[in-house]
């Protein structure tokens, strides 16, 4: 098991690199940020002055030299926008969109589980139908136009839910559902599809041959079976998240690091962005590890492989 | 063989059918068969003839919700399982009957520990503490001849070979101490080199409990070696049934017949063996008259008309078919 984490931990010190030049080159083709930061009528004087002083006069690779060394180091830069650390700013954003994901994905998990199982003992039936139906639309519908739905309905008409910002934990609503929504509708369908197929398998028939009651057979024998898929798209779900949030923070003006990736690109804030996509290519990195692990844990032969 | 004890389970006139989007499908269509303490009960036949659904719904665990027990009675020391609520089945199923499925790879759970396994079938007999079930897990893996058992108790199946993993299976079977076992093809995944093994062992729990055995195969060698009588299925019937020997040294019906012909032997060499023409009917599309009517050589009229009756021969011994003569052996 420890080398398997040993070995784990490489791949993800490789792919960090590669994933390091990428996120270098792209910053760097997506337009020049003196643009953006100076204005309108400064002279070519000026300009020349802010590209010196941010360090994009010098050539490409003494830019990279200066990334990477700093990005071993811990140190990703200054944000433009911000004046201060990039991690920093990065850091400040994270626990707010950390608090918002485990009320959505356990939101979540608490229906589809329960849902999922529903509808593969009932299959066929209404409740199958209607869960089925259900799913389609959760994974059809656009979290922009979900979110500015609940806010019309919710905030405007009703008035019950705050529409945006943090605050007290009226706020977590609407955000965590438009993110749940999502979530729920392809983890139902998953958790159905494979508790089907393992309810087909030998060792539940040997499991009602021993006397075993339909409850256990199932919420025990199958469950734990059909659940290894699941954790494995929990874990994708988890880090595209953490990365995603982007259009359900910015609808609702979540000040988390969905909307600081936003604010990042829209002003050409280079180290910053750098900064985002780097850490939050550790953050999947980490949690792919967790799954795995946790992969182990529920399926033995995984263990001892 | 074993001396005739009392009868256990007796099947009479069991239909079971699957309801499937292609048409009801008759896997098990009138069959009738009594199984003594301490006997062994060979039920023979090409695949899909109905053998395992006959299994599965002497235990109502038949394919849900296709299959329906639509006729018929199993009586277990007499009580008619058929009319029992799924409750009541639960108590009879590990307890009071049991079975040992074909595949020991795919019989066990990948994810619950052997131990675990064997104590969940233990707990149902057994009002006993935990401690006290993984003795007797201990005990049940040692009957059945697994080496280091309190070892083996940790493992997970996939830690198994598949001999070993069909032990654990027998010994799930055997843990609610039974009275009626069916061993649907148990060695037929195995090794040739652990069958033997495994029957030898499958004798020995005989001989100590007093098992009553229903053993499914399609191998006539496994037949001679293991059972006290035969029952021949074929397209959801028994057409013929008797002890073992007077039925292999001269089988009446035609199709028992054509079936042990086709058994490749050791002393004859042949340039190619013989083989039974055609297919067995769909079992939703069933022949009016005899089902083996449309593949036998001895075929006439009356054969297509009309299902033959049971005609007693021997002792134990009887066939459906219009050309046997109600008369014991003549050799």
């Amino acid at each position: 098991m420890q080398r398997y984490i040993l070995r784990r931990l490489l791949q993800g010190a490789l792919l960090l690199f590669i994933v390091a030049l990428v996120v270098f080159a792209l910053a760097r083709v997506s337009g020049n940020p003196i643009d953006l930061l100076v204005r309108e009528d400064a002279t070519a004087e000026d300009r020349a002055h802010l590209q010196k002083a941010l360090g994009l006069d010098r050539p490409m690779h003494e830019q990279l030299y200066i990334f990477l060394t700093g990005a071993v180091r811990g140190d990703l830069g200054q944000s433009i926008r911000y004046r201060r650390s990039a991690a920093e700013v990065f850091f400040e954003r994270l626990p707010n969109t950390l608090k918002l994901l485990p009320l959505a994905m356990a939101g979540a998990l608490a229906i589809a589980i329960p849902l999922g199982v529903l509808a593969a003992v009932y299959r066929g039936t209404l409740v199958d139908r209607l869960a089925g139906g259900l799913a389609v639309l959760g994974i059809a519908t656009p979290q922009f136009w979900l979110g500015i739905v609940l806010i019309y309905v919710f905030s405007i008409q009703l008035g019950v839910l705050p529409s945006a910002r943090m605050g007290g934990p009226s706020h977590y609503v609407l955000p965590a559902v438009t993110l749940g929504v999502f979530l729920l509708a392809g983890m139902m369908r998953l958790v159905r599809s494979s508790l089907l197929e393992v309810m087909g398998s030998e060792f539940v028939k040997l499991a009602r041959l021993k006397g075993l009651s339909q409850t256990i057979v199932i919420w025990k024998h199958c469950l734990r079976n059909a659940l290894i898929p699941v954790v494995t798209l929990f874990g994708v779900y988890f880090a595209l998240l953490v990365t995603g949030a982007i259009v359900t923070e910015t609808v609702f003006a979540w000040p988390g690091v969905g909307r600081l990736t936003y604010e990042a690109v829209i002003f050409r804030d280079y180290p910053l962005l750098q900064a985002v996509i780097l850490l939050k290519a550790v953050i999947v990195l980490s949690v792919n590890l967790v799954v795995d692990i946790l992969y182990a844990y529920l399926d033995p032969r995984v263990r001892y492989a | 063989m074993a001396s005739p004890g009392r009868v256990v389970l007796e099947v009479r006139d069991l239909h079971a059918y699957l309801y499937t989007r292609w048409g009801v499908v008759r896997a098990v269509d009138g069959v009738s068969f009594a199984l003594r303490e301490g006997e062994t009960l060979g039920l023979v036949g090409e695949s899909g003839c109905g053998k395992t659904m006959t299994a599965l719904s002497v235990l109502r665990l038949m394919p849900e919700p296709a299959g329906r027990i639509v006729q018929g009675q199993v009586l277990l020391e007499g009580e008619d399982l058929v009319t029992k609520s799924e409750s009541e089945m639960r108590r009879v199923r590990g307890r009071r009957i049991s079975m040992i499925l074909q595949d020991p790879q795919t019989s066990l759970n990948p994810v619950f520990t052997v131990g675990s396994q064997i104590v969940e079938a233990l707990r149902m007999r057994y009002a006993d503490g935990v401690d006290a079930l993984r003795r007797l897990a201990e005990e049940a893996l040692r009957r059945v001849k697994v080496a280091a058992p309190a070892e083996r108790l940790r493992a997970f199946p996939h830690q198994m070979s598949g001999g070993m993993k069909q032990r654990v299976v027998g010994a799930i079977a055997v843990a609610g101490e039974p009275r009626v076992l069916i061993a649907d093809e148990p060695t037929t995944a195995l090794d040739v080199t652990i069958q033997l093994q495994y029957l030898v062992l499958l004798k020995e729990i005989q001989a100590r409990t007093r098992l009553a055995m229903l053993f499914i195969t399609h191998d006539f060698g496994i037949v001679a070696r293991m059972c006290d009588r035969v029952a021949v299925m074929y397209a959801g019937r028994i057409v013929e049934t008797g002890p073992t020997r007077a039925l292999f040294r001269a089988p009446r019906h035609p199709y028992t017949a054509a079936l042990m012909a086709s058994v490749p032997r050791m002393e004859a060499s042949v340039e190619r063996l013989p083989s039974i023409e055609g297919q067995p009917p769909l079992l939703h599309h069933m022949p009016v008259g005899c089902r083996f009517a449309p593949r036998c050589s001895y075929v006439d009229d009356r054969c297509r008309r009309e299902y033959p009756p049971v005609v007693p021969i021997g002792p134990a011994h009887e066939a459906s078919c219009w050309r046997v003569e109600p008369s014991p052996p003549s050799r």
